[in-house]
C-alpha cells in the first residue's frame, strides 16, 4: 500500500485513492508513424527494476494525474511532479542522483 | 497420562469450571484454559490425523505455530474449520471436533496411506499427472479428494451471523508483541510522547519471561510485567490491545492487525473480530522466537512436544502432558523444561543431549536433582501407536550397537530457537545466517524500506536474534535509540547458556528407513526422506523444493519446519544453509478469519448502490432488478403471475404498438466545454464532431489507442463551445477518466473542461407510435416533426418541467429522450404515466430495451464488442471519418491485421427452425486445430426471442460474414449437436427506418 504525495492537491494519498497509469513520458505516435514506432509507443516497456517514472491519477481525490519517480524494487519515492511535462524536472533528477549516484537518465 | 497438576497454573482460575465437548464427549476445564490445555488436562492426547498419511497426531506447541491440533469449532452457521486449539480460549459450551479422519479419530482407514507411504513420495501429486488421463480422473482424484484437505468447509448457503469491522489507526509506532521486549519498547516510546499501539496476540502480557523465571529490573518477571502494563495504561498516547496479532506488514508502513474482540466473551453487541488497518511511522517487531523440533524417528507421535510448550502447560495451566518425561535437546534452554517438570513434581526419566560436553549452569542444576543426563546420545525410535510408550536411546554420532529403552509417556524436544522474522521479511527485510545459534536473524543493515528509502521495521528482543533474555533486553534500548527514542537499559537476569549443537537429523547415522520416519513438517506430512528425494530429483532451489514437497506451505509458513527443512536440503545438496536460503514469508502470520477481511462489507453494505431518481418507483412496482455497474436497473416489470419472459414480451409489444417508458437516467452524461472542445471531440471520437451544428445529435464511436471500440453514444452539441456526450450506463466514469487522461497528460495546452453530470439529470425515453401525442398532451414545447426532427435537440418546458428533449431512438420507434433535473425526475415520470394512461403507457426494462435494439441491429458495447473488436468489424465504417488526420485509434486500426478483410464481421443470424440460438455459441468450421479442437469461424454476440417477429433472432461475428449473405452455417450447442442458421442483415425490423423518422 504505497503512499504518494499528490502534487496538485498536496495530499499524502494512500494507494487506495490512486489509480496507476503505467510508464510516464511516452511520446505519442499517431497516423504517419512507422509500425516500429507505433509498437514501441503502445507496447514496448522496459519494465525496469529500479528508478522508474510513472503515471498516477488521484482518482478518489482531486482527480488529477501526476507523475512519480519511484524505485520499483525498494519502493523509495524520489518525488512526484506535475503531469504537464515531457521530461522529469531537474529537482527530481537531482533527488534521484542524491540517493542513486550511479543512476543516469538514459 | 496427561493430567492437571495440583499446583502451578498462573493463568487459570481453579474456582471456576467450564464445560466443553470434544467429539461429542463432555469435558471439564477452567476459566483461563486454552482448548489445548483443557484437552491435555483431560488426557486427550490424540487430537487429529495427519494430512497425507492420517497418522495419529497430538498437540505439539502452545501457541500459533501449532501444526497438528486444528479442529472444527462451533456448530451450524458458526461452524469454523481449522481452528488451533492452542490459541483458542476455552469458553462454556464450546464444541470442538477433530478433523481429517474417517470414520473416526480412534479408528481411521486412511491410516493405510501410512503403510503405502512409499507410493506417496515427495511430489506424488505431480507424478500422478504423468499417468494416462483416465487414471487421474477415475483413480487419483477421487482418492485424493476423499483423503486430503483439512477440516470441513461450511455449507455454501451458510450465512455468518456475527459482525466484523475494520478500524483505521495512524500511529508513530506499532509494536507487535507484548512480551518483555515489546513492553520495554512501549514504555520508552510512551515516555517519549510517541503515539504508540502495542498489540499482543495472546490474552496475556509478558510472553515467556514469567514462564522462564527471568528477573527484570530486580523484580520477578510477573511483577515487572504487571507494573509496566499499569504504567502504560496511564499513558494517553499509548493504546494497548490483547488478543491482537500484527498479521501483516505492507508497503510504506502499512500494517494489518487482527483483533479477536469477543470470541472469549458472551457479548452479543461487540463485533467478533476487528481488522486494524494501520499506517505506522515505524513497525517494531517484538515477536519473540519459536522453538524448533528435532528430527528423530517417530517425532510426530502424540506425546512428543516442544520443550517450551511442556513448560508453558505446566507453569501457565497446571497441566503436564505426561507422568514421566524424557527431554531431548541440543541446547541448554531445553534443560529448563526438566527443571520446571521436577519443580511441579513430574518425573523426568532423563535428558538426552547429542552434545558430548554438557556443563552449563542449567544442565548442572538438572544433574544436581539426580536426573540422568545422557550426553552424546540420540533418540532413535519412539514406541507407541496413539501415544508415546517409550523411547530408544542410542549414541548420536556413531552406532556401536548399544541402546537403551526408556519408558516415558511424553517427550519434550528442543532443537534450539529461531527468531520470528516474519514481519521483518513480509516487505523484503533481509536475513543473516547466525552460525552460533543456527538461525536466520534480521540484518539491521538491510531493512524493508519506505517511501523515503529508510527502514520502517525494527526488530527487538528475541526477534532481533538475541536468543537469551539478557541479550534480548539489550537490543531493546539499543534499537529504540536508533529510532531517536531515549530508552533506559533494563537489566535482565537469567541463567547463562552454553552453545547449542546444530543437529538436523538424529541420530546422525540414520539410514533411509529411519529418515522416512522423521517429520520436518507435521502439518503437511513432509519427512526428511521427502526433502532428500526432492534434492535427488534435481530440486535445488528452496522455493521449488517447498512446492514439490509442500514443506512449510499452508498455515505453517516456515514456523516449525523452516530451518530443519533448509538444513536437510542444504546437506543433501552439499551446500551451506545460507547458500540454500530461505523461502518467502508471506502474510498473514497466522490465518485470520474471512469475516475480518470482509469487515462491514456484506449484505446492504457490500457495495455502494447508485439509485436513479426513479429507483424507488421501480421497487414499489416489484420490478425485477439487475445490476448494471453500481446501478440497479429494472430488467422487467412482471405483473401478478407473469413470468419474466412474458413480461418482456408484453413490454415490447406495448411499446411497438403504442407507448413505452424507460428510465434511462443511468446513461452517462459528460459535458465537454471550451474553445478547443471541437478539436478535442474530433480526437476523442472516430466521427467528425466539429462539424456538428448546435442543437443537432450524432451517434459517435470512441476507440482506444489500439483502435478497439470502447464506448458509443449520442453526442449533442449544446452550443458552439459545448458538447454533451452520452456514454453507456456502466461507462461514464471510465470514459470521463479517459478524457481527463488525454486532456491532462497529452493535450494539456488545449482549453477544454469536462464534467461528469450523469447524476444531475433524470432521463426518460418516451417511445412508440403515440410518443408525440403524449408530449403534446403535456404541452409547453413544439415537438412536431418539423420543429424537432430526428437527431435534433430542443430545450423548453414539458407539462411544466424544465426539459431537454432529444429525438433519438434506440428502439427503432418514434422516440424522445427527455432529460429533466434529477430533482424533478420522479415527478416527471409520474406525470408521463398519468398523462399516458390513455395510450396504455407501459414501463419497460433493460431486457425489452436489449431485444428492441437487437431487432434494429444496433450494437451493444460489451455484447458485440469485447475489447478486440474494431468499428469496421461491426459495419460501422460510416461512423469513421476519412477526412480527419488523426483520432484516437486511427493509427491502431491501420495495423495490417486490423485493416485486413480477413476478419470476423457482424451479421444477423436466423435459425432455420425459428428457435433461439444459444448464448455464446460458436459457428463451427471444417477440421480441427493443433490441439485437436474443432475449428470455428464465428460466434454469437447477441441472441433473443423477438416477440415482434415471433422467432429467434441473433447477431454474431462471422468470418467475412457480410460477403456470405444467405449462406447457412452451423452453431454448436452444449450437448454437441448443432443448429443451422442463415446469415442475414443484422437489421431485422424496419430496415428503412420509417418508424423512427416520422
Amino acid at each position: 500500500m504505497l503512499t504518494l504525495t499528490c502534487p496538485v492537491c498536496g495530499v499524502d494519498a494512500c494507494e487506495t485513492e490512486l489509480a496507476a497509469g503505467g510508464e510516464a513520458h511516452l511520446k505519442r505516435y499517431g497516423p504517419g508513424s512507422t509500425d516500429e514506432q507505433f509498437e514501441d509507443y503502445l507496447f514496448m516497456r522496459p519494465n525496469v527494476k529500479g528508478v522508474h517514472f510513472e503515471r498516477w491519477r488521484h482518482a478518489m481525490g482531486c482527480g488529477k494525474w501526476f507523475l512519480a519517480a519511484r524505485d520499483t524494487a525498494t519502493l523509495e519515492v524520489f518525488g512526484t511532479y506535475a503531469a504537464q511535462t515531457t521530461e522529469p524536472p531537474a529537482e527530481i533528477i537531482n533527488a534521484i542522483k542524491a540517493k542513486r549516484p550511479d543512476w543516469s537518465l538514459t | 497420562m496427561s493430567t492437571r497438576l495440583e499446583t502451578h497454573g498462573r493463568l487459570i482460575d481453579r474456582s471456576t469450571s467450564v464445560k466443553f465437548t470434544f467429539n461429542g464427549k463432555w469435558m471439564p476445564g477452567h476459566a483461563g484454559d486454552t482448548l489445548a490445555s483443557a484437552l491435555l488436562a483431560n488426557d486427550q492426547m490424540l487430537v487429529g490425523r495427519s494430512f497425507k498419511y492420517h497418522r495419529p497426531r497430538g498437540i505439539v506447541a502452545s501457541g500459533g505455530e501449532e501444526p497438528n491440533a486444528l479442529v472444527n469449532l462451533g456448530r451450524g452457521n458458526r461452524h469454523e474449520p481449522n481452528q488451533r486449539v492452542t490459541t483458542t480460549e476455552l469458553v462454556e459450551q464450546m464444541h470442538a471436533t477433530s478433523q481429517n479422519h474417517w470414520p473416526s479419530l480412534e479408528f481411521d482407514v486412511g491410516a493405510v496411506n501410512s503403510m503405502v507411504s512409499r507410493f506417496l513420495p515427495a511430489g506424488f501429486y505431480y507424478k500422478t499427472f504423468m499417468f494416462p488421463r483416465a487414471f487421474w480422473k477415475h483413480v487419483f482424484e477421487p482418492v485424493i479428494r476423499q483423503s486430503a484437505g483439512l477440516g470441513a468447509a461450511p455449507h455454501p448457503e451458510t450465512r455468518d451471523p456475527d459482525r466484523y469491522e475494520h478500524f483505521y489507526a495512524h500511529v508513530d509506532l506499532v509494536i507487535a508483541g507484548g512480551g518483555m521486549a515489546g513492553l520495554m519498547a512501549a514504555l520508552a516510546a510512551g515516555k517519549a510522547g510517541k503515539r504508540v499501539l502495542l498489540v499482543e496476540q495472546s490474552a496475556h502480557w509478558g510472553g515467556r519471561a514469567p514462564v522462564d523465571g527471568d528477573v527484570i529490573d530486580g523484580l520477578p518477571a510477573e511483577d515487572w510485567v504487571k507494573n509496566t502494563v499499569e504504567a502504560l495504561e496511564k499513558m494517553e498516547n499509548v493504546t494497548l490491545r490483547l488478543r491482537t496479532q500484527l498479521s501483516g506488514v505492507y508497503d510504506h508502513g502499512y500494517a494489518l492487525a487482527y483483533e479477536r474482540v469477543s470470541d472469549h466473551l458472551d457479548d452479543a453487541d461487540a463485533p467478533r473480530h476487528r481488522l486494524w488497518r494501520i499506517r505506522a511511522g515505524q513497525i517494531v517487531a517484538a515477536t519473540g522466537g519459536i522453538e524448533r523440533p528435532l528430527s528423530f524417528p517417530g517425532n510426530d507421535k502424540p506425546g512428543v512436544m516442544l520443550a517450551s510448550a511442556v513448560r508453558d502447560y505446566i507453569v501457565n495451566y497446571g497441566v503436564t502432558p505426561g507422568d514421566r518425561i524424557v527431554v531431548v535437546t541440543n541446547n541448554d534452554d531445553g534443560y529448563r523444561t526438566a527443571l520446571t517438570a521436577r519443580a511441579a513434581g513430574v518425573e523426568v526419566a532423563c535428558v538426552v543431549d547429542p552434545r558430548t560436553e554438557v556443563d552449563g549452569e542449567l544442565p548442572q542444576q538438572v544433574r544436581a536433582l539426580g536426573v540422568p543426563v545422557k550426553t552424546g546420545s540420540a533418540i532413535s525410535k519412539v514406541k507407541g501407536l496413539k501415544r508415546v510408550v517409550s523411547v530408544r536411546v542410542q549414541p548420536f554420532a556413531e552406532d556401536d550397537g548399544s541402546y537403551e529403552e526408556i519408558a516415558c509417556d511424553a517427550v519434550a524436544m528442543s532443537g534450539g530457537w529461531s527468531p520470528v522474522v516474519h514481519l521483518w521479511s513480509h516487505c523484503g527485510g533481509k536475513l543473516n545466517w547466525d552460525e552460533a545459534q543456527a538461525c536466520f536473524s534480521p540484518d539491521p543493515e538491510r531493512p524493508p524500506t519506505n517511501q523515503n528509502g529508510e527502514g520502517f521495521v525494527t526488530c527487538i528482543g528475541t526477534a532481533a536474534g538475541g536468543l537469551t533474555g539478557a541479550e534480548a533486553a539489550k537490543t531493546v534500548a539499543d534499537r529504540m535509540r536508533g529510532l531517536d527514542i531515549a530508552a533506559d537499559d533494563i537489566a535482565v537476569e537469567n541463567a547463562s547458556e552454553t552453545p547449542l549443537a546444530p543437529v538436523w537429523v538424529m541420530p546422525a547415522y540414520a539410514g533411509a528407513k529411519k529418515r522416512a520416519k522423521m517429520w520436518l513438517d507435521f502439518q503437511n506430512d513432509v519427512k526428511v526422506s521427502d526433502v532428500m528425494l526432492a534434492a535427488q530429483e534435481g530440486y535445488e532451489s528452496v522455493e521449488h523444493t517447498k512446492r514439490y514437497t509442500t514443506l512449510g506451505m499452508a498455515t505453517d509458513q516456515g514456523k516449525l519446519s523452516n530451518i530443519n527443512g533448509l538444513a536437510v536440503l542444504a546437506e543433501a545438496l552439499d551446500k551451506g544453509i545460507p547458500q540454500v536460503g530461505t523461502t518467502t514469508f508471506r502474510p498473514p502470520y497466522t490465518p485470520i478469519s474471512m469475516g475480518a477481511i470482509a469487515g462491514e462489507a456484506k449484505g446492504d453494505l457490500f457495495q455502494p448502490l447508485r439509485r436513479t431518481p426513479i429507483h424507488d418507483w421501480h421497487e414499489e412496482q416489484g420490478a425485477y432488478m439487475e445490476p448494471v455497474g453500481h446501478w440497479r436497473r429494472p430488467y422487467c416489470f412482471p405483473r401478478d403471475g407473469e413470468s419474466h419472459e412474458d413480461a418482456v414480451n408484453r413490454e415490447i409489444d406495448a411499446t411497438r404498438r403504442s407507448l413505452g417508458l424507460l428510465d434511462a437516467s443511468t446513461l452517462g452524461k459528460i459535458i465537454v466545454k471550451g474553445p478547443d472542445a471541437p478539436k478535442f471531440m474530433d480526437m476523442l471520437y472516430t466521427n467528425m464532431m466539429s462539424t456538428l451544428k448546435p442543437g443537432k445529435c450524432r451517434y459517435g464511436l470512441m476507440c482506444n489507442e489500439n483502435g478497439f471500440l470502447m464506448d458509443d453514444g449520442v453526442v449533442v452539441r449544446l452550443d458552439e463551445d459545448t458538447f454533451l456526450c452520452h456514454t453507456t450506463s456502466g461507462g461514464a466514469d471510465h470514459v470521463h477518466a479517459h478524457m481527463e487522461d488525454w486532456l491532462q497528460c497529452e493535450w494539456w495546452d488545449w482549453q477544454v473542461y469536462t464534467a461528469n453530470v450523469t447524476e444531475q439529470w433524470a432521463q426518460i425515453a418516451v417511445v412508440g407510435p403515440n410518443a408525440r401525442k403524449l408530449l403534446e398532451k403535456l404541452g409547453g414545447m413544439d415537438v412536431s416533426k418539423d420543429a424537432l426532427p430526428f437527431m435534433q435537440m430542443a430545450e423548453g418546458t414539458l407539462g411544466g418541467f424544465d426539459a431537454r428533449v432529444f429525438r433519438i431512438s434506440f428502439s427503432g420507434e418514434l422516440s424522445y429522450e427527455i432529460a429533466v433535473p434529477a430533482s424533478q425526475g420522479r415527478a416527471f415520470w409520474d406525470a408521463l404515466h398519468e398523462a399516458g394512461a390513455e395510450w396504455n403507457a407501459t414501463p419497460y426494462g433493460t431486457e425489452a430495451l436489449h431485444v428492441m435494439r437487437a431487432e434494429k441491429g444496433f450494437i451493444m458495447i460489451g455484447d458485440e464488442t469485447d475489447g478486440t473488436v474494431i468499428p469496421q468489424d461491426l459495419g460501422l465504417n460510416w461512423a469513421i471519418s476519412k477526412k480527419k488526420e488523426d483520432f484516437l485509434g486511427k493509427r491502431g486500426q491501420e495495423r495490417t491485421f486490423l485493416a485486413s478483410e480477413d476478419r470476423w464481421q457482424l451479421v444477423g443470424l436466423e435459425t432455420l427452425d425459428g428457435s433461439v440460438l444459444p448464448d455464446g455459441s460458436y459457428c463451427v468450421a471444417e477440421g480441427t486445430n493443433a490441439n485437436g479442437q474443432g475449428n470455428v469461424q464465428g460466434r454469437v454476440t447477441s441472441t433473443y426471442y423477438s416477440p415482434t417477429l415471433a422467432r429467434g433472432i441473433a447477431m454474431g461475428l462471422v468470418h467475412k460474414g457480410p460477403d456470405r449473405m444467405g449462406e447457412v452455417v452451423a452453431f454448436n450447442k452444449v450437448d454437441g449437436s448443432t443448429i443451422q442458421a442463415k446469415i442475414v442483415s443484422p437489421v431485422f425490423y424496419d430496415p428503412e427506418g420509417e418508424k423512427q423518422n416520422v
